[in-house]
């Protein structure tokens, strides 16, 4: 077991210093001078541009610059906010929550709604129904989601009022962060009023966000369903009289949700990233729409800095998800 | 039965049955594909947009770049106060709907086909490269495509196009990166399947050079899942730019991109719903239909799930 876990994370060392080389790269590829690019300062005198170079250790070798790079960012440094001279770690940390929070919402919706969709459709195989979700499913994933989100606030916000349009909680309300859940924050609070201001201004954008993985989570489950049904021991389950709902629920799923899960974990990882859309939407103050605005606004450390974290926690998540299904699925484990 | 038993029993006469040669590969290609209705829908939609797209100079009643200013913000023609000039409305500088979206077909379409054609020629090499010399070359390609891979493809392009700068190009450029590992990890995967068998090894023992052997030999039983990623590749890549559109980090106006016109008319989402709505649903569509037909292709296609 220990073995498993070791070598799944010695894998990751490698993106990870890849991912690192990769933002170290990013800041030198924006045109202009990087002092200018850095400093976010124009027209510097050539005496002060030195002395900034060799501050900046701008003048060693490459190399030598991506050692310190490294080195850095393993002591948690990622450097400062050019607008709010912030450590971007801090930033990014504050606003980590909103998008984790956001993510998985969408991901719990995606599972509610598109795994029993998806067995349905793969139970009732052919029929209108199957038909319906493979067709819903098809324009989930081929949809535009920055239009959809509009479209959803355009009839659920502005025409119905059901929903707010933008932002985590209304005005009226405040919670003094703790965990930075805010459905968790409004609860140890004890204000029921803020949590369902909460709650309300959670549901369009989880579903923005949740459809592609539903879509994504309904095709999967039904392919697997449909590949397990078709084994001899379903057929063997059948014959022995066993009930329908029984056979479908204990030996068809158990062994259909292998792939569905590894799905769903990975797609946890894609919707850290995907969430910029999202958030720039619905202005969910999340790392998404920092990092839109921090590009709007050169701030360039804040980019770098936020990429390579927002990637980080990508290859966190997904080697998270790598060990969990080893711990659950033997054959997994023993099979490396 | 019995008509099958005597002619087992009378293998002498050679009578000319007509034992049907194997079917030509595209006539049993078009029969499988022929019955997947959803794909045959994309196909037809796709060939609509193309033709438009070609054509949009002729048919587009307006020009996309034009501003009628008395005009502004008219509705579709079946809403009260439309008219027959303007069938899809007008945006809110009086430019004509229909016209713009026919334009942004144009565009979306040489989006799609710039940025597969872009990706698939520098995937195919590296997946060729990697998967003909393994080794060293291999470790290295395939570790630096892991690492693209690790990134949130849109994460990545968001990043690219904002070192490169906004930009129609830029995006198309930025998508195209994201998108490389897959085709190099399918022509990998593809030449290591055909690299051993015998026909290849025939081929290397009577003298092909590498790149004989790579691109004349082998790649030619590659193609079948490079067309189906390539046609899925067509949906990412316009749903991709169309989202740097409305990132304001693809084109930029007064460009008739269907993102960057989603962006540029959203604060006119109450008033006129009609400037957003549109361009959404040409994007829809457009994705729909491509990834319609590579499902299709991919049924087709793929033997491991021909019936």
């Amino acid at each position: 077991m220990l073995r498993f876990i070791l070598t799944r994370v010695s894998l990751v060392i490698p993106t990870f210093l890849g991912i690192t080389f990769l933002t170290f790269i990013l800041i030198r590829l924006v045109p202009g001078d990087p002092i200018e690019v850095r400093t976010g300062e124009r027209g510097i005198a050539p005496e002060r541009l030195a002395e900034l170079r060799h501050e900046m250790g701008l003048d060693r070798a490459l190399w030598q610059q991506f050692l310190d790079y490294v080195g850095n960012v393993l002591h948690g440094d990622f450097g400062l906010s050019l607008i709010t001279h912030n450590s971007v770690l801090s930033e990014f940390l504050t606003l980590f929550p909103a998008t984790l929070e956001l993510a998985l919402c969408a991901m719990l919706f995606a599972t509610l709604v598109g795994l029993p969709a998806g067995i349905l459709a793969a139970v009732k195989r052919g029929s209108l129904f199957d038909h319906g979700v493979m067709g819903a499913s098809l324009t989930g994933y081929s949809m535009p989601i920055f239009w959809w989100g509009l479209l959803l606030i355009l009839f659920f916000s502005v025409g119905l009022g059901w929903t707010p349009v933008s932002g985590r909680l209304d005005l009226v309300y405040y919670v003094e962060p703790d965990t930075g859940f805010m459905l968790i924050d409004t609860l140890k609070a004890g204000d029921y009023e803020a949590f369902r201001s909460a709650l309300g201004h959670l549901v369009l954008p989880t579903i923005v966000l949740g459809t592609v993985p539903l879509a994504v989570v309904a095709r999967m489950t039904r392919s697997a369903m449909l590949e397990v049904l078709g084994e001899d021991y379903i057929r063997t389950a059948r014959a022995k009289g066993l009930a329908s709902g029984r056979v479908i629920g204990m030996h068809a799923l158990r062994n259909a949700l292998i792939p569905v899960v590894t799905v769903i974990g990975l797609q946890v990882g894609t919707l850290l990233g995907g969430a910029i859309l999202t958030e720039t939407i619905f202005s969910w103050p999340g790392v998404g729409k920092w990092l839109i605005e921090s590009i709007n606004r050169r701030d360039y450390p804040a980019l770098q800095g936020g990429v390579l974290l927002i990637a980080t926690s990508v290859i966190l998540v997904n080697l998270l998800v790598d060990v969990l299904y080893g711990v659950l699925n033997p054959r997994i484990r023993h099979a490396r | 039965m019995s008509a099958e038993f005597s002619t087992k029993a009378e293998p002498a006469t050679p009578e000319p049955v007509a034992v049907s040669r194997p079917p030509h590969p595209l006539t049993e290609f078009w029969y499988h594909f022929r019955q997947n209705k959803g794909a045959l829908g994309g196909l037809v939609v796709i060939a609509l947009i193309a033709l438009i797209a070609i054509f949009a100079g002729v048919i587009a009643p307006h020009d996309p770049d034009i501003q009628y200013r008395d005009a502004i913000l008219t509705p579709p023609v079946w809403q009260a106060g439309g008219s027959w000039s303007y069938i899809l409305g007008t945006d809110d500088i009086g430019r004509d709907m229909m016209s713009r979206l026919m334009y942004g077909a144009r565009l979306s379409m040489m989006i799609g086909l710039i940025v597969v054609t872009l990706s698939l020629a520098v995937g195919l090499g590296l997946g060729l490269v990697a998967g003909f010399f393994g080794g060293m070359a291999d470790v290295l390609i395939m570790r630096a495509m892991d690492i693209l891979l690790a990134l949130p493809s849109l994460l990545l392009a968001v990043v690219v196009a904002a070192i490169l700068g906004p930009g129609l190009v830029n995006a198309m450029l930025a998508v195209s990166v994201v998108v490389i590992p897959h085709y190099a990890r399918l022509t990998r995967a593809a030449v290591l399947a055909e690299v051993n068998k015998d026909y290849v090894v025939a081929s290397r023992v009577a003298g092909a050079g590498p790149m004989r052997l790579m691109l004349i030999v082998v790649l030619p039983n590659c193609v079948a899942p490079l067309i189906v990623q390539a046609t899925l590749g067509f949906s990412t890549a316009i749903l991709d730019a169309a989202a740097l559109g409305f990132l304001g980090l693809g084109a930029q106006p007064p460009t008739p991109e269907w993102g960057t016109m989603l962006a540029s008319s959203l604060q006119f989402l109450q008033r006129a719903p009609w400037v957003v709505t549109w361009p959404g649903i040409a994007i829809l569509v457009t994705v729909l239909a491509f990834n319609l037909l590579g499902d299709g292709l991919r049924d087709a296609l793929d033997p491991k799930l021909k019936r």
